[in-house]
């Protein structure tokens, strides 16, 4: 079997569930790299853009951030904020925008905190705040969530609820009617999980190999269903050699 | 007619524009044309009580509120990519309370700029339903009465007056910014203010034609045939600008698509290092910014040398061999 990095298992995680139709909301660092890989592997049709303005991407180099000069090189439109915002919230374009999100916070129902911890006036630790991720959340047709795993990081409540995932649960979104599907997946350096369609709530939906779902469950603040544990599939050769020698030659993300 | 058109030095424009207590917004985005050398001689003058409006402004933020100029700010998001997952002047002031933080999201921000520049008192989103950024305010109702800066209501919802589904339909209303000055860097642009972008705008042109006044500083000022060559990059007219500035570097760390590269070294290992300990901190505005009279003497102290690392390969639009390890 094939040696990987629980990095590398997490972009190709991700990057397995791109479809063709999807239109990819890019992001920076490992889920930069499951977009590049998606293209490159399971889904060569799927559109890629960034918040920023700039659409179907090249990534002869990688970027560092989502206005570095790197996403301008060789795409097909660049533009602003104002443009790719109004993809996202138009039902048209919008229901096949999917993007991946991290956080310091996550809650049962996929809600995420990147504003704070402690109280918002006072904060013990001020993180970066929303920019798009609100957004994101409100409006585009899914979000994943690639995050660490940690009693810290998965709470009964986030300090700060920057980012909807399913808010109180089941049919909150609709009853505030946000437009968007809101969390499908979160993908960790561990496990993933999905969120039952029924509750909203977040599930186990499968281990990485070497982790048991009862050592899943100790490293999460809040009890979760842990019946539906399956093994994930680790990389492939394939899906690896790829990864490694034309989504990140330069080792910019991948450690 | 004045030939010298609307052209002024930095010194001069940050003078006669940037006042004490000003709202005030920087284009750029994280360390991508951040209009630098405007932020360092707004330090260097010791200008207070800013009140900041910004979408996802990275390196201008932070080195202002390090500067002490910043009272307030109303942003999206205060992170600078790699170089800085939460900026980290902006983290430290925020978590002190020495500086007041509203929340919006980026969308929102740009929503309430374009506002601004359509003319109209806010628009709407259906985004930040059910979340903080609709519930926590940083400045409360009696905050905002006595604070002219500062839109009376964070924001409001709204049901939608047109709707016909029956379903549920409530909006999100941002009000409009009209800054008393905005600071852009662009790469080019003619004596009369007529500004050529190029790469990405950002937010850039709703904070332009949002504000009452505006400065755009720029690589260099071209002839107005040169621009007439290709007007769909002309995104900023001569009658919407306050005063034109030719400031070569302009945006140094920071890069300029077409122009030069971002600087890891002043980035990473500088600025990083610097700005978390309050002493070395001092040493580097010491040095950095009051130590130089004007940007000449600021890019004299980086040194040629390091500046020709950055200068960008003219089909990529940066530079493909720079060290970013």
């Amino acid at each position: 079997m094939a040696q990987y990095s629980l990095q590398e298992m997490m972009a190709i995680i991700a990057a397995r569930e791109v479809k063709n139709s999807d239109i990819v909301l890019c992001g920076t660092g490992i889920a930069m790299l499951a977009a590049i890989a998606a293209k490159k592997i399971t889904a060569p049709q799927a559109s890629i853009f960034f918040e920023t303005g700039a659409v179907d991407v090249q990534f002869v180099q990688i970027p560092l951030s989502l206005a570095d000069p790197r996403i301008m090189q060789g795409a097909i439109r660049l533009a602003g904020l104002a443009e790719s915002f109004n993809i996202i919230q138009n039902r048209t374009t919008g229901r096949n925008v999917i993007s991946i999100l991290g956080a310091a916070q996550i809650d049962i129902h996929g809600n995420l905190n990147s504003t704070a911890i402690g109280d918002y006036w006072k904060p013990t630790v001020r993180f970066s705040g929303s920019g798009g991720a609100c957004d994101i959340g409100s409006l585009a047709g899914q979000f994943w969530v690639f995050m660490e795993l940690g009693k810290r990081r998965f709470v009964e409540q986030v300090d700060y609820l920057t980012t909807p995932g399913f808010l109180e649960g089941a049919g909150a979104r609709e009853k505030l009617g946000l437009p968007g599907g809101g969390p499908s997946l979160v993908i960790t350096n561990k496990a993933c999980f999905r969120f039952d369609d029924t509750s909203k709530k977040m599930y186990l939906h499968s281990c990485y190999p070497g982790f048991t779902p009862q050592a899943i469950q100790e490293e999460i603040g809040f009890k979760i269903d842990l019946t539906r544990a399956t093994e994930a599939k680790p990389p492939t050769e394939h899906e690896l050699n790829i990864l490694r020698t034309q989504c990140d030659p330069d080792r910019m993300v991948l450690k | 007619m004045d030939l010298k058109g609307k052209v002024l030095g930095l010194s001069e424009a940050v003078e006669r524009y940037v006042h004490d207590g000003a709202l005030i917004s920087f284009g750029g985005f994280s360390a991508t044309q951040c209009p630098m050398a405007a932020v360092h001689e707004i330090i260097r003058r010791r200008i207070k009580n800013l009140h900041v409006v910004a979408a996802s402004n990275g390196q201008a933020v932070d080195e202002l509120i390090g500067g002490g100029c910043v009272e307030g700010i109303e942003i999206a998001y205060g992170g600078n990519g790699r170089f800085a997952s939460t900026c980290i002047r902006f983290r430290r002031a925020a978590e002190r309370g020495e500086i007041k933080v509203e929340d919006y999201s980026n969308y929102q921000m740009t929503l309430r700029f374009m506002a601004g520049a359509m003319g109209v008192p806010f628009l709407p989103t259906y985004s930040s339903l059910g979340t903080d950024i609709v519930k926590k305010w940083g400045y409360n109702e009696e905050e905002r009465r006595q604070n002219p800066r500062l839109a009376p209501k964070k924001l409001l919802i709204l049901d939608n007056p047109f709707n016909v589904t029956g379903r549920v339909d409530q909006l999100v209303l941002v009000p409009a910014l009209r800054p008393d000055i905005t600071i852009i860097h662009a790469p080019r642009a003619d004596i009369w203010g007529n500004v050529q972008l190029m790469g990405l705008q950002f937010a850039d042109t709703e904070q332009a034609k949002a504000s009452k006044n505006l400065i755009v500083t720029c690589e260099e000022i071209v002839e107005t045939e040169e621009l007439r060559k290709d007007p769909y990059r002309n995104q900023i007219l001569n009658f919407q600008v306050s005063a034109v500035v030719e400031i070569p570097w302009g945006a140094y760390p920071c890069a300029v698509y077409g122009y030069y590269d971002y600087d890891p070294w002043f980035l990473r290992d500088l600025y990083q290092k610097v700005a978390k300990n309050e002493s070395e901190w001092r040493n580097y505005l010491d040095k950095y910014v009051y130590g130089t009279k004007d940007r000449q003497e600021f890019l004299d102290l980086i040194g040629m040398d390091r500046l020709k690392t950055l200068l960008a390969d003219k089909e990529a639009g940066y530079n493909p061999g720079l060290n970013r390890r």
